[in-house]
């Protein structure tokens, strides 16, 4: 099962939307939590229509229009999203809606725009695409579901290309509630000294991301995706290495054959431990990280792909996206694995090639 | 791709029982779950009726043993029973034994506790526990975990297609070799959150819904959780294991019209259906029932209703909507209809329509309004349509 990156449209909290740039400019967040740089929404939806959107529905019809834009496909065979927590902000507009006002005078537009395939399906009106539509939500394996699904349904002959995208966004009003759990950092800090800051916890950030994925390479792929996998909660650092193993196996590679390693490492002493393991004692390659740049969330792992799929295509890894910098060799970028994992729970495995 | 599908275990719980034979049971009495609202704390609960599980949360947790220290939502509860129930009919005894998934389709997931203690998680240190139980992955997990699956997990979440949508990936996960067998459907609780929604929708009826009727007016919502056990061929010929059925065929296609309402004349219905139709390499009049979405709206039941008559023209399988039994269960209605598809096959059953009197003046059919009992039922039909434009159709067969 083999497929290839035709087009990529990246909102996040670094300036991704110009798929010829790589982290050529990098903020440094200094926020609570990493907010994504939106961009001109007229450039994809109406006026009219912009004024009824909410933030995060601009966002994914922007971001899926620069994919499709970028593959230059204009009605896609399939439209999957994945996301951990949804619409977030309408979510808490109704919510707080209900509560304050006794279940009485209710308004519906934030009610229905607050269920997870709102996107997929704001996505298929915008480009009257009536093709399969699905939506994930599932922690750390949403995007993960939302890959394997068009994985399937191009493997199958169900569709010769799919855009797929991972969503998810952080409010105030959110960032306040998840603030006291042990996996968000109490301390302010400036997000590219993510992991200096060894506490527990990490700094949250959103992004929406899609890609546009083909069964045929063509002139304009910027990687192979070869294969992914999800592991749900290990038990150890152990039967990860041998889930690594095995995978890299199942795609006839072997850890020697990997040019890139890309860690959702996020800052977090709890949960990190995995990630320097690896690097020290399992790998010996170079690696790259991301999570100070994207900030942490369900769906991060599609900001993990898109710096995979850009280093390919690039043939490099900016400066700010290395992991191990002391280490770092010289070398052609064939074979790229990511690997992430959401609170220790939900592991998972990309594959990319050239 | 050539690789076959069996449904070997089915679980429910739902406004009408807490298991499979006291679903089937109060549906051979015309026993509905709709009605007044007694455990959902909500200010309508006087006016809007809905088919609740007879059963608080505390006596669930009690019934299972389960720890009470743990922040168990209502949407996780409802799919661990009936999901340990679909494990237990499809006798297996070792989740481990095979490659086994847990696929779940859920769309409020832990608002029932959020939307309780929402004010308190925003003011206080109070309920942190209920943080993380809020996402629609939780109660997948917690059903995982208290099966012991490990293999694959993952949430659908299209709102009132989710259970199909899990149903529909779980079989291409089978036929693809990934997995040996899956547990898919869906649970929904009950929440202040989306009967407000659907309420400010003017959607809701505030008499028992009265689906494919020229005077309905609304849906009622229900809550509740449904499972499958799907396998592979290789898995059922090892073992040896009783068959249901067969999942034959499965279709998913987008309305692109709008997020809540569906095309007059049921496009996207129609696509799925014809998706399925085609991919189980069945004619239109081999099917003998159609378990439709039915909800008991205008909008819905005029859709799927015209849709049906363009799939099938004159060949009309019997037709029905059980929802005036269970209520619009949401995400859990997928799976809820697809247990209740299985056993119209096994049971040679066709379910009746509660509260119909009058045909609709667009449709030239009526549903099924008596049980229908010894009947010919080889080929299901299992419509899931949701918001979003999301349609999914299953189509069950004798094996």
């Amino acid at each position: 099962m083999e497929i290839f990156i035709k087009g990529i449209g990246n909102i996040s909290p670094q300036h991704t939307t110009d798929n010829n740039s790589f982290l050529d400019e990098v903020v440094n967040h200094e926020q609570d939590f990493l907010s994504c740089i939106e961009p001109n929404y007229k450039e994809f939806i109406s006026p009219i229509q912009l004024r009824r959107m909410s933030k995060l529905i601009k966002m994914g019809i922007s971001a899926s229009k620069m994919s499709l834009r970028d593959a230059e496909i204009d009605n896609p065979g399939a439209i999957i999203t994945g996301t951990g927590l949804g619409l977030v902000g309408d979510t808490e507009k109704f919510l707080n809606q209900v509560i304050d006002s006794n279940e009485e005078f209710l308004a519906p537009t934030a009610f229905i725009q607050s269920t997870h395939n709102t996107i997929s399906g704001q996505v298929a009106i915008a480009l009257k695409c009536f093709n399969y539509n699905n939506t994930y939500s599932h922690r750390g394996f949403s995007f993960e579901s939302v890959l394997l699904d068009a994985m399937l349904l191009i493997n199958d002959n169900d569709a010769e290309n799919a855009l797929v995208g991972g969503f998810d966004e952080i409010t105030p009003e959110h960032h306040s509630i998840i603030k006291k759990t042990r996996w968000v950092k109490n301390e302010k800090i400036k997000s590219l000294e993510l992991l200096n800051h060894k506490t527990q916890g990490t700094i949250v950030g959103e992004g929406v991301i899609f890609f546009t994925l083909s069964g045929k390479k063509e002139s304009n792929t910027y990687a192979k995706i070869k294969n992914i996998k999800t592991i749900y909660k290990p038990e150890n650092h152990q039967e990860i290495e041998n889930k690594i193993e095995q995978f890299l196996s199942e795609n006839g590679l072997t850890k020697n054959d990997i040019d890139l390693v890309v860690m959702g490492a996020n800052g977090n002493i709890d949960t990190d431990d995995i990630y320097y393991h690896l690097a020290d004692n399992y790998f010996n390659t170079n690696y790259a990280y991301f999570k100070h740049l994207s900030g942490d969330y369900h769906t991060a792992g599609a900001f993990g792909m898109w710096l995979a799929a850009k280093a390919i295509k690039h043939q490099q890894v900016p400066e700010v996206a290395r992991f191990k910098k002391e280490s770092f060799t010289d070398k052609p970028i064939k074979n790229v694995l990511v690997y992430n994992h959401f609170r220790n729970i939900d592991h998972s495995l990309y594959l990319l090639t050239q | 791709m050539s690789k076959r599908v069996f449904v070997t275990g089915i679980g429910i719980i739902s406004g009408i029982g807490k298991n499979v034979e006291e679903n089937l049971q109060a549906i051979r009495q015309k026993k509905s779950g709709i009605g007044k609202i007694k455990y959902l704390n909500t200010n309508h609960k006087d006016t809007i009726p809905a088919s609740e599980v007879k059963f608080s949360n505390e006596e669930l947790i009690e019934w299972y043993g389960l720890d009470k220290k743990q922040p168990y939502t209502r949407a996780a509860l409802l799919g661990l029973i009936a999901a340990h129930e679909a494990v237990q009919k499809a006798q297996i005894k070792d989740i481990k034994e095979y490659r086994t998934g847990l696929i779940s389709g859920t769309t409020v997931g832990g608002m029932d506790k959020s939307e309780h203690f929402y004010k308190e998680l925003l003011t206080t240190n109070n309920h942190i526990k209920y943080i993380e139980t809020h996402d629609c992955g939780d109660s997948t997990e917690r059903i995982a975990d208290f099966l012991g699956v490990k293999d694959f997990v993952s949430t659908t979440s299209t709102a009132c297609s989710s259970a199909a949508n899990s149903l529909l990936l779980g079989a291409r996960m089978i036929k693809n070799n990934l997995l040996d067998r899956v547990i898919a459907g869906g649970t929904e609780s009950l929440t202040k959150y989306h009967l407000n929604g659907f309420n400010t929708l003017m959607i809701l009826d505030h008499e028992p819904c009265k689906p494919f009727d020229e005077k309905r007016k609304g849906l009622n919502l229900g809550e509740g959780a449904a499972f499958l056990v799907i396998e592979s061929e290789d898995v059922v010929k090892t073992t040896g294991k009783k068959v249901l059925c067969e999942l034959t065929g499965y279709g998913n296609s987008c309305e692109a019209f709008h997020q809540t309402a569906s095309t007059p004349e049921g496009k996207g219905a129609y696509m799925a259906m014809k998706e399925a139709l085609d991919r189980s390499s069945l004619k239109p009049e081999q099917i003998d029932y159609i378990n439709a979405h039915g909800t008991g709206t205008e909008n819905n039941d005029l859709s799927e209703g015209r849709a049906i008559e363009k799939l099938f023209g004159e060949n009309l399988p019997k037709i029905s909507s059980t929802k005036a039994f269970t209520g619009h269960t949401t995400s859990g209605a997928g799976g809820i209809e697809a247990v209740l598809s299985v056993l119209a096959i096994t049971h040679n059953l066709i379910f009746p329509n509660l509260n119909f009197s009058e045909q609709m003046k667009e449709l030239n059919f009526s549903p099924v309004t008596e049980l229908l009992e010894n009947v010919k039922v080889d080929h299901v039909l299992s419509n899931s349509f949701g918001f979003g434009g999301n349609n999914s159709a299953l189509i069950f067969s004798r094996y």
